[in-house]
């Protein structure tokens, strides 16, 4: 079993990677129809994930863990989503009222509550790790703020040179790591159309 | 071109392997992978969990390499923490990827001889969108007697709040991400933060395999020879050359 799963992996891997280099008309339509037979499985990984979450919240419940009461909310808030969802239609007013005046602005909380973290993190950066790099992220991270805020009396002067003399360093920086980052993606994928490592089928 | 450098790539990946079974490679110091090793120790010998949040990298995406990393790593995890009363939590922000986690998890435990100590319920969606996984994942951190957070995967800026969750319950954390904006973010916010590539070499040093120690060298070859290619570009622009 665990070579068939294997061998199917590879195999459509292959496919979808020379369809995107090879433009021939039977590969893309290959790669077309895997790609559409991808999406429609990821959309039932979603209600699988769900289902699995639902779950991990009523053993919570069950064994009364601490703050096992958020999970009750959970449940019966997914449970009115999804059925307003199905009965009343995704487009629903019902439906967009529980995005736009729930989902929308918690998340908007969220982010507000991310600048301050950040901020926090900043301040401390230098108690927990006190090194040549900290002090120059921390300078730049400064001088960046300095640039691009605005003041009274309007911008300050010499910003525009300031913000070239950064940018010379951070898109250097910026592209040298996303190198990085590709080279270790390619590794990482061919290693899986290789079928050495095997994230599939309980290997 | 790109096929090119696809061939060179696999090529390449396939001589080190063979030459890293027969040699295994010296890697270069990293603290953060040594805290790692130390705290899945302190783990299993105090009976408190490790937490292993994989992002959000959807695997139809170009940001599915790092998810595929992260899998990696969580397998050998697994497998190190089989003995522990405890089985490690994963969260992640993306449905397949959830799927993949628990059958990773499943794979380490048999692999260690440990089958009967995987529960399904430790493979955990916990939101679909930047901050709800955020938000779904910060309580794991809180409340399930967690020691060690690895934090390794596709994120954006919400993974300071992870950071945050994790040194407020004084636990440890170990983070990487392939996005930008999530690296300057947990280079302020995290103990020992990963940069780059790094990420792409935790299998490595986690003792995943040679395959993942040959990776790092065919980084490092295809890496200079990137260097060569900017260095001579950009002498032959200043020379003069159209090209």
């Amino acid at each position: 079993m665990r070579y068939l799963t294997a061998a199917i992996a590879i195999a459509s891997g292959s496919i979808v990677l020379f369809g995107y280099l090879y433009p021939l008309d039977a590969l893309i339509q290959l790669r077309v129809m895997l790609t559409n037979w991808a999406v429609i499985v990821a959309a039932m990984a979603v209600l699988v994930g769900v289902a699995n979450l639902v779950l991990v919240h009523i053993d919570k419940i069950r064994r009364t863990e601490k703050n096992s009461i958020y999970g009750v909310l959970l449940i019966v808030s997914l449970l009115f989503t999804f059925g307003a969802g199905l009965v009343l239609g995704p487009n629903s007013q019902v439906v967009r009222v529980a995005i736009d005046a729930i989902i929308v602005p918690v998340e908007a909380s969220l982010m507000a509550i991310l600048a301050v973290t950040l901020v926090y993190a900043s301040i401390r950066l230098l108690r927990r790790r006190t090194d040549v790099m900290t002090v120059i992220f921390l300078v730049v991270a400064i001088l960046f703020l300095i640039a691009v805020m605005p003041t009274p009396a309007g911008p300050i002067p010499g910003d525009f040179l300031l913000l070239q003399f950064l940018h010379m360093f951070s898109d250097g920086g910026a592209r040298g790591l996303l190198i990085g980052i590709a080279l270790g993606a390619l590794l990482t994928s061919l290693r899986v159309l290789f079928g050495i490592d095997r994230p599939y089928g309980g290997n | 071109m790109a096929l090119i450098i696809v061939i060179i790539a696999a090529l390449l990946l396939v001589a080190f392997t063979l030459l890293r079974r027969r040699s295994p490679a010296v890697l270069r110091h990293i603290e953060a992978f040594e805290r790692l090793s130390h705290a899945i120790g302190l783990a299993v010998e105090n009976g408190t969990r490790l937490h292993i949040s994989l992002g959000r990298g959807n695997l139809f995406t170009a940001r599915g390499a790092s998810a595929l990393a992260g899998l990696a790593m969580l397998r050998r995890l697994a497998e190190r923490t089989s003995v522990s009363d405890r089985p490690p939590i994963v969260t992640s922000g993306d449905a397949s990827l959830s799927i993949l986690s628990q059958d990773t998890l499943q794979a380490g435990y048999k692999a260690a001889g440990a089958e009967e100590q995987y529960r399904a319920t430790t493979g955990r969606l916990t939101g679909l969108t930047p901050f709800s996984y955020a938000a779904g994942t910060i309580p794991v951190t809180r409340d399930e007697n967690v020691s060690a957070n690895v934090v390794l995967g596709d994120f954006g800026a919400e993974a300071a709040l992870l950071a945050e969750a994790a040194d407020r319950e004084n636990t440890h954390l170990i983070a990487a991400s392939d996005n930008l904006s999530a690296q300057s973010v947990l280079y302020a916010a995290a103990q020992d933060p990963l940069i780059g590539e790094e990420l792409f070499a935790s299998g490595a040093y986690v003792g995943a395999g040679p395959s993942h120690e040959a990776s790092l060298h065919v980084q490092d070859v295809l890496r200079w020879l990137i260097i060569i290619v900017i260095l001579i570009g950009a002498l032959l622009r200043f020379v003069g050359a159209s090209f």
